[in-house]
């Protein structure tokens, strides 16, 4: 089944902790295309921050490293993806527990990929550890100006 | 009674200075009520659920408790995720507050 890809984005940037509020920004203005709600972008903003974090704090502790993110829209529907080449997840399902975290010293909560799962329709981890990690996240947009139109 | 106002969207990267800024203060004045004032939080991720769990257990050890008010709903949810609120109460407004 092909895909009816409407529009297509690429950034990649470097795995500071400033460019957290960057990367997010930029995928909710990307996102405005589909006309979301206030409350669908807010979700995505959340989403892409915490897929984000993630890369800059696991998969880059002790080096700066690229994190690239992809988006593409679909008719009434975004998919984002969150890439490193970082350290990799050892264990995907642990670490999609709720209030599981590797890094309790830093007062991370654990509560990424469940924020991630909430907030989003679709979440997909992949991860190779030595080799990186891939996060996949779709939402659907009820585009409220749809049944108006015609 | 000691209150913060934050100023700025909560995440991993702000959520360092101000941690370092209230624990100054919690462990200054010891207060038996620590309030965080999110009217100005228009964004906040999971950085913001740590950050206020680690101000708890810092404000617990002088025995003092921790409140949330003008806290927007998008980011009420995420606490609300999170369960942090059974020990630590959201406040819809200050002035129904007794004493501090």
């Amino acid at each position: 089944m092909s895909r009816n890809i409407k529009n297509e984005m690429k950034i990649e940037f470097l795995s500071k902790s400033a460019n957290e509020a960057f990367a997010r920004i930029s995928v909710a203005a990307f996102a405005s295309q589909l006309d979301p709600t206030i409350e669908e972008i807010a979700d995505i903003k959340t989403s892409v921050s915490e897929a984000v974090t993630n890369s800059i704090i696991h998969a880059y502790p002790n080096k700066d490293g690229i994190v690239k993110i992809r988006a593409i829209l679909l008719e009434d529907e975004i998919e984002i993806e969150v890439s490193d080449t970082g350290e990799g997840i050892e264990n995907i399902e642990e670490a999609r527990e709720p209030l599981f975290t590797t890094k309790g010293n830093l007062e991370r909560s654990g509560m990424g990929f469940t924020i991630m799962e909430n907030f989003m329709d679709k979440l997909k981890v992949e991860s190779i550890v030595g080799l990186g990690t891939k996060v996949t996240m779709n939402k659907k947009i009820k585009n409220k100006n749809l049944q108006n139109t015609y | 009674m000691l209150l913060f106002e934050i100023t700025e969207e909560l995440d991993h990267h702000s959520v360092e200075k101000i941690r370092k800024r209230a624990d100054y203060e919690i462990q200054r004045f010891m207060p038996k009520k620590v309030i965080f004032d999110f009217k100005k939080v228009s964004f906040m991720d999971s950085a913001g659920i740590g950050l206020i769990i680690g101000r708890y257990k810092v404000a617990n050890l002088y025995e003092g408790d921790v409140e949330l008010i003008n806290v927007k709903e998008n980011i009420k949810k995420i606490f609300e995720m999170s369960g942090i609120l059974k020990i630590i109460k959201i406040v819809d407004d200050l002035n129904s507050e007794a004493t501090g």
